[in-house]
């Protein structure tokens, strides 16, 4: 069924979270917030070398020590074959992914897992990882993309053969693949065009910087049987991947969701699981690993570095007849940066006729990238939208009028393919226009920017159940970690379609031996496709109380009708029989089949693509470099917003990770290849006293294809930011900053050359 | 060496324990005494979601010794509440969606009480930089700031 035209009356509204009591009052059992009677500790020591050939592993004097249980290395687990999967936001390759998880012959970053230890105490475990002698034979290593794309650069794999080009390169190289993406033919646009321009920007990687560090217990029974308690964006993804890593089977290892710190695409693959269960399995004893911050900077993926270039082609008019870029994105260690939803991105917001897109994927001595909200789009719209902004100066046109001459619209055929359909980036667009922030004078001093995002949003493997308890009533259980209030809006959409209020549903996160298969919370899928998946299960339900109803009352089940929370009888019934409420149907449940649920499991499709635009308001200090964010909007199409305070959120938090993009958020590399700022002190997130209020606005162009219009909304919000602050910058100071993080040294720089 | 015996009222209640003289305050308090809503998010005072009430005073229990904890009075965030009835501060961080993951939630609200049993009524000014030391990579701060602004207004008795 679909609601987008009905009236609602839970879908909408703002109810207090189902699981906000234990939030806030400090009861919620984070990954790192259990034990287990007979727990030891598990550490794991990291390489202090950016890249090195492994000679020898010692670990005889850490095993000889008291307190020691376990210890492993590379040689415990499977020599997992290169085999590609698909995950989600992007590819895995499970043999990359086991030499992440514990280095096999070369250490490939500084902090690349060696060895790991299972001890009585943490302070034991540390003494155990101090003994333990690695010898290394130090390599040349390679940090940044450029670099490691020179014909000289030290390569990281020797049976990395650049993919993408042809003929086959005979010789290894750090470059893991080219992609290319053409539309029409961009050099006769080019010869066509009355105005071109072209500038290089380069950005820096960001950590996710979810606030809890990763950390997992693992229990392995006699009969090895496995549990293991840990947060995730997916723990299906960490039953599946720990399974292939360690060579067991699926139906061996349970996962229980705990409660996930943050994630923003950080949690989309393991680190520690394998490692802990292997501990468990030698030792014989339940083994937690909690990582330190320090460990997560160094061990665990940022998302991409990277260097662009981007020329666009114009008419006097506006009209953008031409559009080239060529991407370089670091990948980390091991091939996988989001090169392809970069490639894609940039250019999706607008109607161009000819478009040619060259990426490549880089290998290089840092952590391996992992996905970061809207992977590579944020990268790939820094530039598009700084350069856009150019445009307009240099058409003498209002940044807005120029973007609405070009935009993207329902039919306009992407350079990747598919061509857009209900989408609302029009309508966003057009918000702007309207929007008082918009509208209102700059005060004096400052500067306005405005920027746009583009991100696909996905659908996929989603599986609910809806059951009326007892007592009448309603549980909804899902696969899907609840990052940021999608129990709330799970609950919502199942209260809505039984028609009862919100505080009659408990929405509930179920295990992966307790519910079928769901994909990991990301790709802004969980609204949309669990969504889905529990709207139809309360579909189901009503039918089946709808057959109850009928067998109570000896009429036909579609003499009766479901609405309000109760059966009515409905045609030449009406008025016949007093309606049954939930409470009634469940005491009546044994004598009329049994207990009511349902589970669905949905392959969700039609996931409606979301745009964004941002408007950023900056004063800069042109003594010290400093820039202040005065006053920032970002508008959205969410589609329809079943909790219009936890979608704010989503957009609000994107932006604020954007504006850390922008401003001050980089790795910083010492002589020898190791990062100087693994702590939040030097890697600087934004803080309260950073920012002002975001004013998030929220467009709903329903999706057609979700039961009440929904669409996903957590990614777009980060794609816009950094163009929109450096728009905002040019428009203070006249200074075009094309270098991310936009630092006060930076600034004051780009001033000292203006003059 | 022998663990240390150290006696201090921890959310009201006289509370005896044993630990390590390197021990932090924030491991005692998570794997000594079984209070796990302090979280370790950074271990080096930068990120706040550990935060205490520490005799009158905000502090950082992963910076802090649990043997320094003789003698004195805690609160931590299993102490805010009122058996179960929640403190402005908690119901205005669930009415206003103050929280996405919930993670940094309890230090965020510990850091709050200690802000407004100072400053029972600061601009939006001194409620971000009194919060600068608590991160929250979710929300942006923004349902944070409105909703600390508001449960300072309930308890100065102005608002609903």
């Amino acid at each position: 069924m679909n609601y987008i035209d009905s009236s609602l009356k839970v879908v909408g509204t703002r109810p207090l979270r189902p699981d906000g009591v234990d939030k806030v009052t400090g009861r919620a059992l984070y990954s790192a917030d259990t034990r287990a009677a007979g727990m030891l500790w598990g550490k794991i020591l990291r390489s202090p070398h950016a890249h090195a050939r492994i000679v020898k592993i010692d670990t005889s004097k850490a095993e000889a020590m008291a307190g020691v249980y376990a210890v492993c290395s590379a040689a415990d687990f499977p020599d997992i074959p290169s085999e590609e999967a698909f995950v989600g936001e992007g590819p895995m390759n499970f043999r990359d992914l086991a030499q992440n998880v514990m280095a096999r012959g070369k250490v490939l970053y500084e902090g690349h897992a060696v060895a790991a230890v299972a001890a009585s105490t943490p302070a034991v475990a540390d003494a155990a990882l101090a003994a333990i002698e690695v010898t290394y034979d130090v390599l040349p290593y390679v940090i940044d993309v450029e670099d490691a794309m020179a014909a000289d650069a030290p390569v990281l794999h020797d049976d990395m053969f650049t993919a993408g080009v042809d003929p086959k390169p005979t010789k290894a190289s750090n470059i893991a693949k080219v992609v290319k993406f053409k539309k029409g033919d961009v050099e006769a646009g080019f010869a066509a065009a009355d105005v071109i321009i072209e500038d290089s920007y380069t950005t820096q990687p960001v950590h996710q910087a979810y606030i809890e560090p990763h950390a997992c217990l693992a229990t392995c029974a006699a009969d090895g049987q496995v549990t293991i308690h840990a947060s995730s964006q997916g723990h299906f993804m960490i039953r599946a991947y720990t399974a292939k890593l360690l060579g067991m089977d699926m139906s061996n290892i349970r996962v229980n969701p705990a409660e996930i710190g943050g994630g923003f695409g950080g949690k989309t693959l393991i680190y520690i699981e394998p490692v802990a269960v292997k501990l468990s399995q030698k030792s014989g004893r339940p083994v937690k690993i909690q990582m330190s911050r320090e460990d997560v900077f160094r061990g665990t993926g940022p998302t991409s570095g990277a260097s662009v270039t981007v020329k666009l082609g114009a008419k006097k008019d506006g009209t953008i007849v031409a559009a080239q870029t060529v991407l370089k994105f670091q990948a980390g260690a091991f091939a996988g940066s989001p090169i392809n939803p970069g490639c894609m991105c940039g250019f999706a917001l607008y109607d161009i006729e000819n478009i040619d897109v060259l990426g490549y994927d880089v290998v290089s001595n840092r952590p391996k990238v992992a996905a970061y909200r809207a992977p590579g789009a944020p990268i790939a719209s820094f530039a598009v939208e700084s350069l856009i902004d150019d445009l307009a100066s240099k058409l003498g046109m209002d940044p807005l009028t120029l973007r609405q001459k070009n935009m993207a619209k329902n039919g306009t055929k992407t350079h990747y393919g598919p061509t857009h359909q209900n989408i609302g980036f029009e309508q966003v667009l057009a918000a702007v226009q309207t929007h008082p922030h918009w509208k209102s004078a700059l005060p004096a001093g400052q500067g306005r920017g405005l920027a746009c995002g583009f991100w696909f949003n996905i659908g996929g493997e989603s599986t609910a159940t809806v059951h009326i308890n007892e007592d009448g009533s309603v549980t909804v259980a899902t696969g899907s970690p609840d990052i940021g209030g999608s129990r709330a809006s799970m609950g919502m959409m199942v209260a809505e379609v039984l028609g009862v209020d919100i505080s009659m549903v408990k929405a509930t996160i179920a295990d992966t031996a307790s519910i079928g298969f769901t994909h990991l919370t990301g790709g802004s899928r969980v609204t949309f496709a669990t969504g889905m998946a529990a709207t139809q299960a309360a579909e189901k339900v009503v039918d089946e109380l709808k057959k109850r109803a009928a067998m109570i009352w000896e009429i036909q089940p579609d003499a009766v009708e479901w609405r309000d929370g109760k059966a009515f009888p409905a045609g030449s019934n009406a008025g016949g029989f007093e309606p049954l409420d939930l409470a009634e149907l469940a005491l009546k449940a044994a004598r009329t089949g049994g207990p009511v649920n349902a589970e669905v499991s949905v392959n969700a499709q039609g996931a409606g693509a979301g745009f964004g635009a941002h408007i950023c308001d900056v004063s800069v200090d042109k003594e010290t470099g400093h820039v202040k964010i005065e006053r920032y909007t970002a508008i959205q199409d969410v589609g329809k917003a079943i909790h219009p305070s936890y979608v704010e959120g989503q957009i609000q938090g994107g932006a604020a990770q954007g504006i850390g993009w922008a401003l001050s958020e980089e790795y910083i590399y010492s002589n020898k290849g190791q990062m100087d700022n693994p702590g939040f002190l030097d890697y600087r997130c934004p803080v309260a006293s950073d920012l002002p209020m975001i004013e998030a606005v929220l467009v709903e162009v329903p999706n057609p294809r979700h039961p009440f219009g929904v669409r996903g909304v957590g990614e777009v919000p980060i794609v816009p930011p950094m163009a929109a602050v450096a728009n905002a910058i040019k428009g203070a100071t006249g200074l075009r900053m094309p270098d991310l993080p936009m630092t006060p040294p930076k600034i004051r720089a780009a001033f000292d050359a203006a003059g | 060496m022998a663990k240390q015996y150290v006696s201090a009222t921890i959310n009201g209640e006289q509370s005896e324990f044993l630990c390590e003289t390197q021990q932090s305050m924030l491991d005692v308090l998570r794997d000594v005494i079984g209070l796990t809503g302090a979280k370790e998010g950074c271990g080096s005072g930068d990120c706040g979601a550990c935060s205490i009430i520490l005799d009158g005073r905000l502090v950082c229990s992963c910076l802090m010794l649990g043997v320094e904890a003789n003698g004195t009075t805690i609160t931590t965030i299993e102490g805010i509440a009122q058996g179960d009835k929640l403190h402005p501060i908690q119901q205005k961080f669930l009415e206003h969606a103050a929280l996405q993951c919930g993670f940094c939630t309890p230090g965020l609200i510990v850091a709050t009480k200690a802000l407004l049993d100072e400053n029972p009524n600061p601009t939006e000014t001194e409620a971000r930089y009194w919060l600068a030391g608590n991160l929250c990579r979710c929300t942006g701060y923004d349902k944070v700031i409105r909703a600390v602004m508001d449960a300072a207004a309930v308890m100065r008795g102005e608002a609903a």
